[in-house]
């Protein structure tokens, strides 16, 4: 690029076009190269240098998946694997905004609880797989708690937080409008903690993931887990990948449906 | 008389540990009567303020205000996800908190433009008048201003005393001004007072008709600045 042509952009006149708009574009430039090793990870697998037993071909792992779909093998593994992240996040979440709705809010709830939380949470949770199974058999159950457990301490340490730092200056300022205990919790402190639970909701979905993976993984006798396991027997690397896509896939989606709750919630924040 | 008024302060101490900020005060405002209160960083203003707006009741002697009362503080105090006419009408829960009233709440400090704006987008003036209009929509009749322009650019602070001027005229409040600027103090009030080791130690009536100018008082501007310690007339 000339000097000239340089100088003309520096001055070029900002475009009056809001950057979430600019920023809502697409930039090409940046499927090249996933785009790429994709086909170089079929240029390997079809000159015989990557063996299928090893890892198969994208066409070939979208043959599987198109069959285990119409063979309703893959749905029937989605709904389950669906079923058991969604009632274990909400035994969690559940257990996690009591408690720390209350610990955040009251001085006694806040000693009584917070200390075993904080303990408890250094336990690496999947390792706790083992006493698990000794507990609840190898049904649903233990894959359940897995997931609840995984999404409960995320979420209590940030509803925790976010209750704790609310700032002192809007509470006494509505207390000086003659708000009540309960109008100043309702209007001030559980709105004011919201950003900080979404954040704590974000991290705790990836972790539910992370949980179910793990626990079908152990042990299953349904669900996407039990497709790749079974796989797995017969060196089919190809519905393999197709149940790691799903996975991932399902996380991205839940990633997102996140985002568009808070563009929704926090509103409010964005200038 | 003594029925009449709209505060009666007698005796107040107020300690915070082994430190007395407050020291039996006495304190009379009457129904309308502008009062600035004038003092040295640490002279137990904003602690007065604070008792006097019910958010510190752990003190000694007796503090009455009677009617309603509102507060405006140093920072604007708004709730960030409520938007502007909401905020406005914060204080009136169920009591009438409709848009109409917020809108002409809304007028009376010019920021009718703004009502469905989020207070984020306020510049400091504007989250200041729009602090301003939710404490008169309360029509209290003690209104309280913690050095509520302490925090804004000298332009906006004289634009400023003249929207609170124009408000307690049509208003007519009893306003007790917490300032640490006296040529505020001496524009606005009909009585300014001194307050030094926790009790009000000076006080000076203002006579001079509304709307007033910086010249209307010097002598009385000498004699406050001579109160709070301050030795350098030159800028009078």
């Amino acid at each position: 690029m000339s000097t000239a042509e340089l100088l003309e952009r520096v001055a070029a006149p900002v475009p009056a076009v809001p950057a979430r708009r600019r920023s809502r574009l697409p930039d090409l430039r940046r499927w090249i190269s996933p785009v790429a090793l994709i086909v170089l990870w079929q240029l390997t697998s079809s000159t015989g240098l990557l063996p299928p037993d090893k890892l198969s071909s994208p066409w070939t792992v979208l043959q599987a998946g198109a069959a285990t779909a119409r063979s309703g093998e893959l749905g029937e593994a989605f709904a389950v694997s669906i079923g058991r992240v969604g009632l274990g996040f909400l035994f969690g979440a559940a257990v996690a905004l009591l408690l720390g709705v209350v610990a955040g809010l009251s001085n006694w709830g806040n000693v009584l609880i917070d200390p075993p939380v904080q303990m408890l949470r250094t336990l690496p949770f999947l390792g706790l797989i083992p006493l698990f199974i000794l507990w609840f058999g190898i049904g649903e159950e233990p894959k359940i708690v897995l997931v609840a457990l995984g999404v409960a301490f995320p979420l209590y340490l940030n509803v925790h937080s976010g209750i704790r730092n609310v700032d002192d200056q809007l509470v006494e300022a509505t207390t000086a409008l003659g708000f009540t205990r309960w109008e100043r919790l309702w209007h001030v402190v559980l709105p004011a903690a919201v950003p900080q639970t979404l954040v704590g909701l974000r991290q705790s979905l990836g972790i539910a993931w992370l949980a179910l993976i793990v626990g079908e993984t152990v042990n299953a006798d349904a669900g996407l887990g039990y497709l790749i396991n079974n796989a797995r027997e017969f060196l089919r690397t190809d519905v393999i990948v197709v149940g790691l896509v799903v996975y991932a896939v399902l996380g991205l989606v839940t990633d997102a449906l996140v985002r568009l709750l808070e563009r929704r919630a926090l509103r409010w924040r964005r200038t | 008389m003594a029925a009449h008024l709209t505060v009666e302060v007698r005796g107040l101490t107020k300690r915070f540990g082994a430190r007395e900020v407050l020291s039996g005060l006495d304190l009379e405002i009457a129904p309308g009567e502008f009062v600035a209160l004038l003092g040295r960083s640490g002279s137990g203003k904003s602690t007065l303020l604070r008792v006097l707006a019910g958010l510190d009741s752990e003190v000694d002697g007796t503090a009455t205000v009677r009617g309603a009362r509102s507060v405006a503080f140093q920072q604007p105090r708004l709730l960030p996800w409520r938007r502007v006419w909401r905020n406005v009408v914060l204080g009136l829960r169920g009591r009438g908190a409709d848009r109409a009233l917020a809108e002409r709440a809304l007028a009376e400090v010019r920021l009718s433009d703004l009502a469905d704006a989020w207070p984020r987008t306020l510049s400091g003036g504007e989250a200041q008048r729009l602090s301003l209009a939710r404490a008169l929509v309360r029509e209290p009749d003690l209104l309280l201003l913690d050095e509520p322009f302490g925090a804004l650019d000298a332009l906006t602070r004289l634009a400023m005393h003249g929207l609170v001027a124009d408000l307690w005229a049509r208003h007519r409040p009893s306003v007790l001004l917490v300032t640490h600027d006296v040529d505020e103090a001496l524009l606005l009030a009909d009585r300014v007072l001194i307050l030094d080791g926790g009790a009000i130690v000076t006080e000076h009536e203002l006579t001079h008709a509304r709307p007033r100018r910086h010249a209307d008082h010097l002598d009385v501007r000498a004699r406050v600045l001579t109160d709070l310690g301050v030795t350098d007339h030159a800028s009078a």
